[in-house]
């Protein structure tokens, strides 16, 4: 019992995780006409060898061809890498003024400013984007207010473009860049900058050449964990993107959704996997390098 | 520099706020139309208590979240304490790197693998299967979390309690875990807000019968704004702010033991 | 070999600094001269580090001026100040090399001016060849040369150094005191030194500030203060001291006053009048069996004898009760408990102050 205790969550998240991909990576790789389980080639376990060699043979990469071909996943995947990308830049310029203000604000302020950015991080994604729709809408807040002020003479025609994604995907994800910044930011030795004061730098100096290098760890597990999710993204596309925008996540959605075919959509999975997996690793590297230089 | 930083905390913050207060206020709404003030009212509140399906959908919501966080923080503490106390062993690396993967995957892959899987063990899709598909998203974030108090803790307790006659049982029961209970708690209210929160997972693993709250929003949310889910939005947001408002009060309590 | 510098003569006046409720520097006025080592000496919390941030321009006084050569320069910046600090934890930037570090603040030379000083910098601070080391590599001494080495590169007119030792082993910081010391001779820089270590102060300074709740109580060369301290918090600070409470009776035309006191009329240095403390240090007494031609002697009886190795210490309980100590060399007579003895002393050894 007490050597099985530690190996549970690892059989759990073998059984839950890892499984699971290798399950898709093989359905990804059947043949799209069988659009019902069970999926060809089926591993035939008791097969031993044999099994493996007539299952190998049997893989099928025409899903894969497929998404390289169609110009509608070449879209999605261009699309949703640019997306992810452009919004980490945003959130990245966005969210650092706000990470640092906080770390740097009075210290009986910092546990409230904490929970004020922490309690939208939890707050109902599905909720959170629905309320753009109201702001965004022709007919929403923000033409309305707008209109009031004079400064635009017709509704503004954001909802269902590419621009009300990016908001989208600021939006709910800043809490993702600000969190990871704000920690490494705090736990930075305020005489650093106080060094770097002394020795003649001003703020934009100081801030550029010692408080940014040193907050690289932060910014780089803020971008991780905003890039991965946002590439795979399906909601904010979906309530607030139009019919040609174009994620993955949303083309993995209606292959499963709309057209049933699950071996396409598992390839799209894998290739969504692939996509992430690359940015995965860089960060990684420089998430530990960074550790390195300020260790 | 004073005067940016306070610039900041104030756009960042009402960039975060503005939308959900908005929808708060906008359930009170008398009008059926969503930028015409029409004085205030509880109506759609009223609307809302009388919706079978979305009450259904919210008891589903309650009793998987429930169950899902109550095996996450039983397996996440125990991941995070195999992580924490096995010090360097082959393989270490890899099932960090498992730990920490749900928390990152895109949830369409979480959602379409898991439902390969069960598809192919040839588990009915239900209730059961949104459970084990939130608990394995959860497992992560409560090891995280209770790894992060584990790291903090001084061993030298417990060494304290082994040198005055505890057995390895014993020093867990009466040292270590009312030590990390604050973050156990945490990590179980965050599992269980997860759940609560999750569509694109529950939308893929779910089967006939099982529709959760999300899935019911969502379907409504797509033909356009409605009162009634503002009000619906409102109610979930306050739940989850005194949920988030509770955990981080118990992670912040008792911090400097 | 090191460039000289052009030293600032730094005035405070009616320094104030509020923290809310809190008074961490008040009224506080300070006139170094160029070239100057000062010690600002007290225990944690009396304001001495906040007076170096003040002068620093980390934290902006609630009140009064800071001046450098008669140049207003209390609305300064930080960087724009002619002074530099070296901090308490080095605050040595962990991404930057050992090099970089010291060339921070001379990023308005050209590159190959800037390599010849650092160059010269690390030579002067005994790191030759350490150049590209991270910080973090280094031992907790030779960090402490290179925050002193960036600390210098601008050739500021007054250097601060916050508890600059203080990481330091006992050993170790012996060794860099002396070193310290020559170098602000060879560099002529003004030295503000903030440290809670008495013996520290002596060995480095010039002069001593001391500083207790927030003000400068008094400022002088080692000796003053502790020969003739202000108070009695100057007096215990600055090492073991027997004190009795009086009233001056009357003074001669030496100075010499003659104090009413609970163990009798006692004669003191001084100028204070009325009520009064006596401070004697336990080495100007001296303990003997009969009451010999001292002019000022007390009586009492030997408590218990110690041996220091260097000196003996006796202590002696006094006619009213008060325990006072006494510090002979090693090798004098040793009296057993329950003597009766008389303490005599010179009286200018003996100093009057404010009660």
């Amino acid at each position: 019992m007490k050597r099985f205790l530690p190996v549970l969550p690892f059989l759990w998240l073998g059984a839950f995780v890892l499984l699971p991909v290798v399950i898709t990576l093989k359905i990804s790789l059947s043949a799209p006409a069988t659009a019902q389980p069970p999926y060809l080639p089926v591993l035939d376990w008791s097969a031993g060898l044999e099994g493996w060699g007539s299952f190998l043979e049997a893989l099928d990469f025409t899903n894969f061809e497929t998404l390289a071909q169609d110009a509608l996943y070449r879209d999605a995947a261009l699309s949703s890498l640019t997306l992810a990308a452009i919004a980490t830049a945003i959130l990245a310029l966005i969210g650092t003024p706000i990470a640092h203000a906080m770390a740097r604000a009075p210290a009986r302020m910092q546990p409230i400013l904490l929970a004020l950015v922490i309690v939208p991080f939890w707050t109902s994604f599905l909720i959170r984007i629905y309320a753009w729709i109201a702001i965004l809408k022709p007919e929403g807040l923000l033409s309305a207010a707008l209109m009031k002020l004079g400064l635009i003479a017709r509704p503004l025609e954001i909802l269902n473009t590419q621009g009300a994604v990016l908001i989208g995907l600021t939006y709910a994800y800043l809490p993702f860049m600000v969190l990871p910044l704000y920690a490494v930011l705090a736990k930075l030795d305020p005489r650093l900058t106080e060094a770097a004061a002394d020795l003649g730098a001003g703020p934009v100096r100081a801030f550029w050449s010692v408080t940014l290098p040193l907050a690289r760890p932060g910014l780089a597990a803020g971008a991780l964990l905003c890039f991965v999710p946002m590439v795979g993204e399906f909601i904010i596309p979906d309530l607030l993107g139009g019919s040609d925008t174009l994620m993955l996540g949303r083309v993995l959605w209606s292959e499963f959704f709309s057209n049933r075919d699950w071996p396409l959509a598992s390839a799209v999975a894998i290739l969504v996997l692939v996509l992430v997996l690359g940015p995965l690793l860089f960060f990684r590297e420089a998430d530990r390098d960074g550790r390195e230089a300020s260790r | 520099m004073r005067a940016l930083d306070r610039a900041a905390l104030i756009l960042g913050l009402g960039f975060l706020y503005a939308p959900i207060l908005m929808l708060a206020v906008y359930s009170f709404n008398a009008s059926a139309l969503v930028t015409v003030w029409g004085g205030f009212s509880t109506r759609w509140y009223g609307v809302l208590l009388a919706d079978g399906p979305l009450l259904d959908a919210a008891r589903v919501s309650f009793l998987v979240a429930l169950c899902a966080a109550a095996i996450a923080t039983i397996l996440g503490t125990l991941a995070a304490l195999a992580l924490d106390r096995s010090g360097f062993f082959a393989g270490r690396r890899a099932f960090t790197g498992l730990v920490y993967a749900p928390l990152v995957m895109p949830e369409v892959i979480t959602g379409l693998s898991l439902l390969l899987l069960f598809v192919g063990l040839g588990l009915d899709r239900g209730i059961l299967t949104i459970v084990i598909a939130h608990a394995t998203l959860g497992l992560g974030f409560v090891a995280v979390i209770v790894g992060a108090r584990l790291r903090g803790l001084d061993r030298s307790l417990e060494d304290a309690a082994s040198d005055l006659g505890a057995g390895p049982a014993r020093v867990f029961a009466t040292v270590t875990l009312p030590l990390i209970a604050p973050s156990l708690a945490a990590g179980f209210l965050l599992a269980f807000t997860l759940s609560l929160d999750d569509l694109v997972i529950a939308s893929f693993v779910s089967g006939p019968g099982a529709t959760t709250l999300p899935m019911r929003l969502y379907s409504q949310v797509r033909l356009g704004v409605n009162p009634e889910i503002n009000a619906a939005s409102t109610l979930l947001v306050a739940a989850v702010t005194a949920i988030v408002l509770t955990a981080s009060w118990l992670t912040g309590r008792n911090d400097p033991v | 070999m090191a460039r000289t510098t052009s030293p600032g003569r730094l005035t405070c006046a009616g320094l104030g600094k509020r923290f809310g409720d809190h008074a961490a520097v008040t009224d506080l006025n300070l006139d170094l001269a160029a070239g100057q080592f000062l010690c600002l000496l007290g225990p944690s919390g009396c304001g001495k580090s906040t007076l170096l941030r003040l002068i620093a321009g980390f934290e902006t006084p609630s009140s009064g001026t800071i001046r450098l050569d008669g140049r207003d320069i209390t609305a300064e910046p930080p960087h724009r100040r002619p002074v530099n600090m070296m901090f308490q934890s080095y605050a040595l930037f962990p991404h930057m090399s050992v090099a970089a570090n010291i060339a921070y603040g001379l990023n308005r030379l050209g590159r190959a001016a800037r390599g010849e000083r650092v160059d010269e910098l690390l030579r002067l601070v005994r790191l030759d060849g350490f150049g590209a080391r991270r910080p973090d590599t280094l031992s907790g001494g030779q960090r402490q040369r290179v925050a002193l080495a960036r600390a210098l590169a601008r050739s500021p007119q007054v250097l601060l150094l916050d508890e600059p030792l203080g990481a330091l082993d006992r050993a170790l910081r012996e060794e860099t005191q002396g070193e310290l010391r020559g170098l602000q001779r060879r560099l002529g820089t003004s030295f503000i030194v903030v440290t809670h270590d008495p013996a520290e102060a002596m060995a480095l300074a010039d002069r001593i500030g001391v500083m207790d709740r927030g003000r400068l109580v008094q400022i002088g060369d080692a000796a003053t203060l502790y020969e003739r301290p202000a108070n009695r918090f100057v007096a215990g600070l600055l090492g073991d001291v027997n004190l009795i409470e009086g009233r001056v009776l009357a003074r001669d035309a030496a100075g010499i006053a003659t104090v009413e006191t609970p163990c009798g009329p006692l004669l003191a240095a001084g100028q204070v009048e009325g009520a009064c403390v006596i401070a004697l240090r336990p080495e100007r007494l001296t303990v003997s069996e009969d009451p010999g031609q001292a002019s000022s002697s007390l009586t009492g009886q030997v408590l218990d004898t110690t041996y220091l190795g260097d000196r003996v210490r006796t202590q002696v309980r006094l006619a009213d009760g008060r325990l006072w100590r006494v510090s002979a060399p090693a090798g004098s007579k040793t009296m057993p408990a329950g003597t009766d003895v008389h303490l005599s002393y010179r009286p200018e050894a003996a100093w009057s102050m404010p009660a």
